[in-house]
Order: structure tokens, then sequence, then C-alpha cells
């Protein structure tokens, strides 16, 4: 019976996994090791800036196990969206790490790096041809925000994958890559049934985020065979049972039933999870519809402004009391100081907003609940054009902040507990995701950039 | 009358992408997930409500293979845009925990 036995590394790369694990897993012959390396959870930051979510110590302990296994094992290791964003740059510092751990490794292999990033001239000719189309609740897209974006991805499928698992790399670091895709291209390539694979996919891509409880990131197993798969965690102290894989579907996904890849959409209702035995399920039913147009999604950000912040905490009860009022009062004299200090033009160079920890700060205006404790805690945000104003801002913001007086104490008062000095933190640029579409290139390959290179 | 987190065992909150936030009601049991859902306490006016939408922006979708409802609406903000206050989007389902199960 054809199957392909896949091993899922973690989660997402440079996020760890054991080493026991990974060693127990390799025992049971996977035809390749995959992992993640990127996400848009931990925001715009890291493909607008280009920065990484982990250290390249912590890529570089998963990455060096992996290589070492697939490498001892003779199968591929396949690496999507490298360094969270899967930005051209990204690609090229995991490359970069890769070839440190050749090296001081003595490993020998063929590397295939798959890059993602648009051109933005190619992206404005596909959005006059209206090739371009809006996903649900998308900002505007036009020729502006291509220009003001700072790095535009797009998602790659199995097509890269698979063109560079044919060209007989050994391992491939591709760029933003949709997560399945990474443990899709080699089943579908050997001609299993896309159903059972991108399922499977969907519940591999996580690592071991569908077992019952996970107690830490660890690797996952699962063998792909033409109509079921079978899930089985390699790690003794896990289990799966169908309620966990079953659930794994609503992760991160607008619906449990539908997953829509660039080549079609994985459907999920009729499919069936039977335990067969207490920490493996097997399953099976999904149905896998080929969309009539190949759609590439893509990714943006540009910079919103730069920023430097203020925390504070606010403990006296007169001033709670009337905590509303007294916030309204020194916002507006805080707004009053910038101008009296910058000019009447300052206005629009510049937003102060506060978030009060322990009334709203998690939901905002929506927040539902108006009581507050013995104690809130201040964020006082300034974001500019430059770091340069966000920083001169926000020192007379602090200033005018730490002495707002309340009417019932008389003389001078010190109204925030400030736990830094100095108070004011710079806290860089911000970013803005600013695309939510798909384009539909004339090729699966051709919005991507294979390079081969042999170390 | 229970509270809905006492007959669930997992309620949460999470960015479906950037533009959309997802909420997973996942209860303990099928008795549990049949009595809310067929009780028709997780709907669209709901979450309208509260998180000031139209009804028609709300997809509720009831997945019986994992005894669990799926909310899902547009994000309020942007993940990690100059507004938002919760990047990963894993917060906003405190209101649902404590409502009422008749």
């Amino acid at each position: 019976m054809k199957e392909i036995r896949i091993l899922s590394a973690t989660g997402i790369l440079g996020s760890g996994f054991r080493e026991a694990t990974l060693q127990r897993a390799m025992t049971l012959k996977p035809d390749f090791i995959g992992a993640d390396s990127g996400s848009t959870d931990p925001g715009p930051y890291y493909l607008g800036s280009g920065e990484t979510l982990f250290s390249d110590s912590a890529y570089k302990r998963d990455l060096r196990l992996m290589l070492l296994a697939g490498r001892a094992a003779n199968v591929p290791v396949i690496i999507g969206s490298a360094c969270t964003a899967g930005t051209d740059a990204q690609v090229g510092r995991l490359v970069g790490i890769a070839r440190d751990i050749a090296r001081e490794e003595k490993l020998s292999f063929k590397l295939a790096a798959v890059r993602c990033e648009q051109d933005k001239a190619y992206l404005k000719r596909k959005l006059r041809e209206g090739k371009i189309t809006p996903l649900a609740n998308a900002p505007v897209f036009d020729e502006a925000v291509i220009d003001r974006s700072t790095h535009i991805v797009g998602m790659a499928g199995i097509e890269p994958f698979v063109e560079a698992l044919e060209n007989g790399a050994d391992v491939v670091i591709a760029g933003r890559s949709s997560d399945t895709s990474i443990f899709s291209a080699m089943p579908v390539m050997r001609g299993l049934n896309p159903a059972t694979v991108w399922h499977a996919a969907k519940i591999l891509e996580c690592g071991a985020a569908c077992v019952v409880e996970r107690k830490y990131p660890d690797c996952m197993f699962a063998t792909i065979r033409d109509d079921h798969f079978i899930v089985d965690p390699p790690n003794p102290d896990y289990r799966c049972d169908p309620a966990s894989i079953a659930s794994h579907n609503l992760y991160e996904n607008s619906t449990p039933y539908e997953l829509v890849e660039p080549s079609g959409v994985l459907n999920t209702v009729a499919a069936k999870y039977e335990a067969i035995s207490d920490r493996a399920v097997k399953v099976s039913g999904s149905t896998f519809k080929h969309a009539p147009r190949y759609t590439i999604k893509l990714e943006g950000a540009e910079l919103a402004g730069y920023q430097s912040i203020i925390i504070g905490s606010v403990r006296d009860p007169i001033i709670l009391r009337q905590l509303d009022s007294w916030l309204a009062g020194l916002m507006t004299a805080a707004r009053d100081r910038v101008t009296a200090v910058y000019g009447a033009g300052i206005d629009d160079k510049y937003k102060l907003d506060v978030r009060v920890f322990g009334k709203n700060a998690t939901m905002g205006v929506l927040e539902p609940e108006t009581a507050i404790g013995h104690e809130v805690g201040l964020l006082f945000q300034v974001t500019a054009d430059t770091q340069e104003r966000a920083t001169a801002i926000v020192k007379s913001v602090s200033h005018i902040a730490v002495h707002y007086p309340v009417p019932e104490w008389t003389g001078l008062i010190t109204s925030i507990a400030y736990p830094y000095s100095p108070a004011e933190i710079p806290r860089g640029a911000s970013y803005r995701f600013n695309v939510n579409h798909v384009v539909e290139p004339a090729t699966p390959l051709e919005m991507f950039r294979i390079e081969y290179e042999r170390l | 009358m229970p509270k809905l987190w006492e007959v669930t065992k997992l309620i949460r909150s999470k960015n479906a992408g950037p533009f959309e936030l997802t909420f997973d009601v996942i209860f303990k049991d099928r008795a549990g997930y049949e009595r809310v859902r067929d009780a028709g306490i997780i709907k669209a006016q709901w979450f309208a409500k509260t998180y000031r939408l139209t009804p028609e922006v709300v997809s509720v979708i009831n997945y019986d293979a994992a005894n669990a409802i799926k909310i899902t609406i547009p994000r309020p903000v942007i993940s990690g845009d100059i507004d938002d206050t919760d990047v990963f989007g894993g917060q906003q389902h405190g209101p649902l925990v404590n409502v009422d199960v008749p």
C-alpha cells in the first residue's frame, strides 16, 4: 500500500521540540521532516521590518537537529515561511544558518531556497489586469498601497516545493508558504489523494498542538495513505483522541469545514475521526475540490509610524474614583502642552493615546464591564512620523501626566507611579498589515524564485 | 443557571489571519453542546451587539465532530495596527465566558 510518513518537528521553527522525541520519531522512518517557521500571529512587525520572532540561536538549535536527523536518514528537510514572515532576507537568514550548521557538522546536501517576495511592477500589472481580488474584510489595495509597502510576499502553494524536490533538493528553505503546503508537497507529488493529504497537513502543521493536552512544543507524526491518515504522537507522554484531532480544524481558521489552498478547497464535512488506540487517531472522508482558478494569497505591511510609550500605575483612591474625568483632563492638558512646545502645526503629526489596564486595555471601547479595582495601569502611547518626534513629544506628556491634579487634594501631587527611569520608552517602528488579497498568476511557479546550492 | 464556561472545556478567541477574529466554544460533552446549540444562545445577534457589528458579518458554525461552536467576525482593528489592543486576538472572548446557559 502506498503511504507517506511525515514527521512535523514543531509548530513553529525556533519554538523547540524534545530531542528524544525527534530521535524516537526517526525510528518510525519518516519520508521527510517538515516544519513551519512563520506566522502572522505576532503581528505586522516581522513582515514590515524583516526582524525575526526568535533568535538565530533558537532557529539554529532546531534546524541543527532536523538537518542531522534528515541527513542521517537521507530524507528531505522542508521548511516554510522562513524566520516569521518569509521575506527574501529572512530566507537568506535561515539559509545562512543552514550553511553554518553544514560547515560545523560536516554535512553535505543540496539546498533549495525559495523566494516569495513580490515585485512591485508585477503586482501593479496584475492589479491593472484585474487579477488581484480581495478576501474577507480586506483593506483597499491600489498602486499607492503597493508603493507604501515595505514588503509584500506571496504565500506559496505546493508547487515550488515539488519543483525543488523533483530537482533533487535534500533541504528546502522557503519564504512565505501556506503552512499546509510544506507537508502536502511530497505526498501530492507521489500521487496520494489530495483530500487525505491536505487534511493531514492541516493537523501536522502545528506540531503537537493537536494532542489532548499540549504541555510544551514538540513533534507530531502522521502516516498518510490514499483514503485515510493516522496521527500518532511520537512523544509517549502525549496522546491524541478524535476530539483533539477534530478540534484542531478550528484553530486559526474561520471555519472548521473548509481550508482554502492555492489549488482548491479542502472540505471536512464528511470527515470521520476514529480512535485506533488510546493515543492514535485515524481520519478519513474529507474531500478536495480543485479551484477553477489558481490563486496566491498576498501579505503586505507598511510603516504606520514610530512610537514612544510610558508605563505607569495609579493607586490613589481619590484619583481612581474620578478616573475617567481625571484622565480626560490629563490628555487635554498633555495635548495643549505639546501644541505650546511645538506649535499648532504639530497636531496632525502625532497621535496620543492612553490605555487603562484594569479597566478596558484588552477590549477597548468594546469592554462591557465598567468596574475597576484598587489600582489601574496606564500606558501612554505617542505615534509620530519619526522616532525623534515621538520621543520628544512623550517627554512632555510624561511630565504633565505625573503631576496632573484632582480637586480634592490641595498642593502638588505626584499622581502616577512610574516603574522606570527614564519613564519614556522608545518602542521603534510600528507597522500595519495592508493587504488581504489573492493574485491569479499565469502559472503556479511564476511568483516564486528557486535557487539551488550544494553544501 | 450554569454559565457557559461550566459546560465547556475551552472558550477561546484567536486571529483567523490579521483581518478576522474567531471564537471557539468547545463543550465538555455532546449533551452540553446540543443543549446550547439547540437553545440558540450563541447567535449572530449576541456577537453583533457585544462587538458592535451588524449580524450579517457574523458567521456561526456548529461543528458536531468536536462538540464545538465556532464564531468568526471581522477584526475590530487589524492585528497590530496602532489602535489594536490584542495582537494575537487571544483575549477577546471574555464576555462569552459568563453567558447564562438555560
